[in-house]
């Protein structure tokens, strides 16, 4: 009885905070007594999963990433590295995708990171560690996938996020692939700048920057994203989609992950595609590779790696992280009853 | 007053190089804003995160676009 309450409680906590079922409820009615439309058919159906998606999603980022940033601002790069200098081995990789969570950095900073890292003698695959999982886990990513899915899925998503970081990093370190980075990234020790600790008012400062900062980069994916989404939703047949990416197509996994990988989208663009493909009947692994193939790989960021590595470790690294996905999607596909 | 903004050229970075400018500027201060793109010097810096901000040698802001009244006072600061 006790627990039941306790449940109880927890579910509607979920369901008001991320979820937001109260807000779905307000937009059913707008479209349908303000705008005289029907949810149940498909103009009136894409128009509310347009709002209801697009305001949820706002309201979230706006607070996780606020949430977040002031957890972040604990974490500077330069800390992430003096924590990592004292660890090796497995345990340095696992380290390394953990802090990859938690440590801000945009990628056009991944240049200065990588250098800064492996300059301060830490191995290169530590470092990769953490660039894999830096955008493919982060907290804000973590809520969103509860919001919209469930709590199962977010964690099994982080707990296969980080293995594929640990996996990935080890990897690159085994191979000792050190001589394909360019040299002048080993050259001079740079120095090592001095931390200062911040203020409760400058955490919140800096919290509020990384809202501004990141909303202006990401709603126009946002809006896409849901505008793609509300499409699929309501107007592309279900048949035509399990075609191409349902479960008895054995290459599904195969197309949304190299469908994936040029594109350059934010976590939170992705997420409304991602919900409504689900909706469909697509498979969770198909769908899982697809916004990790999105978040981990994308032109713009390879193209900046391509500065510090010889292309032989950069077409190594998308390897390990294309093989990781597929193995990913087509492992979600096989145990996914397990979670919805 | 040597003032430098480093960054690889993103938008964030010519973001701060127009702030800091501005700032220069409204203090009448006579110096020209230093842009370093080039990426050895900006690690050389110990800076980790772009954009950064650099007064005399001190690092005063990286990762973030400190607002131009801001950048006033750390110049300021150093004058």
């Amino acid at each position: 009885m006790f627990f039941e309450t306790i449940k109880s409680f927890f579910t509607a906590l979920n369901d008001i905070l991320l979820k937001m079922t109260w807000l779905s409820e307000l937009f059913r009615r707008l479209v349908e007594n303000v705008f005289g439309l029907r949810v149940s058919d498909p103009f009136g159906g894409s128009l509310h999963f347009f709002l209801y998606d697009t305001v949820k999603i706002f309201i979230l980022l706006s607070v996780l990433i606020f949430t977040v940033s002031y957890i972040q601002s604990f974490f500077p790069p330069e800390r992430t590295r003096r924590i990592l200098g004292r660890f090796n081995g497995i345990s340095a990789n696992i380290l390394g995708a953990l802090l990859g969570t938690i440590t801000p950095f945009c990628s056009c900073s991944s240049i200065p990171l990588f250098i800064g890292f492996t300059n301060a003698g830490l191995p290169i695959g530590v470092t990769f560690s953490f660039l894999i999982s830096s955008p493919l886990v982060d907290l804000a990513s973590v809520l969103l996938l509860a919001s919209i899915f469930n709590w199962r899925i977010a964690l099994a998503y982080v707990a296969v996020g980080l293995i594929l970081a640990v996996v990935g990093g080890s990897l690159i370190s085994r191979l000792k692939l050190e001589k394909y980075v360019e040299p002048f990234v080993f050259g001079n020790r740079m120095v090592q700048a001095e931390e200062s600790a911040l203020t409760f008012k400058e955490r919140v400062r800096f919290g509020r920057e990384q809202v501004a900062e990141i909303v202006r980069k990401v709603w126009l994916y946002v809006l896409i994203g849901v505008l793609i989404g509300a499409g699929i939703h309501n107007y592309i047949p279900a048949d035509i989609i399990t075609a191409v990416l349902g479960q008895q197509n054995i290459f599904s996994v195969l197309i949304a992950t190299v469908v994936g990988i040029p594109m350059y989208a934010d976590i939170f663009g992705t997420l409304p595609i991602a919900e409504a493909l689900v909706g469909k009947g697509v498979g969770l692994g198909t769908v899982l590779s697809f916004m990790m193939a999105v978040t981990a790989l994308s032109l713009p960021s390879l193209i900046l790696l391509k500065k510090v590595v010889k292309t032989r470790l950069l077409v190594i690294f998308i390897s390990i992280i294309a093989v990781g996905i597929l193995v990913i999607g087509y492992l979600f596909n096989a145990v996914s009853f397990l979670f919805l | 007053m040597e003032i430098k903004v480093l960054g690889s050229g993103c938008a964030n970075c010519k973001k701060l190089l127009g702030f800091a400018q501005e700032a220069v500027k409204e203090m009448a201060i006579d110096t020209e804003v230093i842009y370093v793109t080039d990426m050895l010097e900006i690690v050389a810096a110990g800076l980790m995160r772009t954009p950064g901000l650099i007064i005399n040698g001190k690092i005063k802001a990286s990762g973030r676009i400190p607002p131009v009244k801001e950048i006033k006072e750390m110049l300021a600061a150093e004058k």
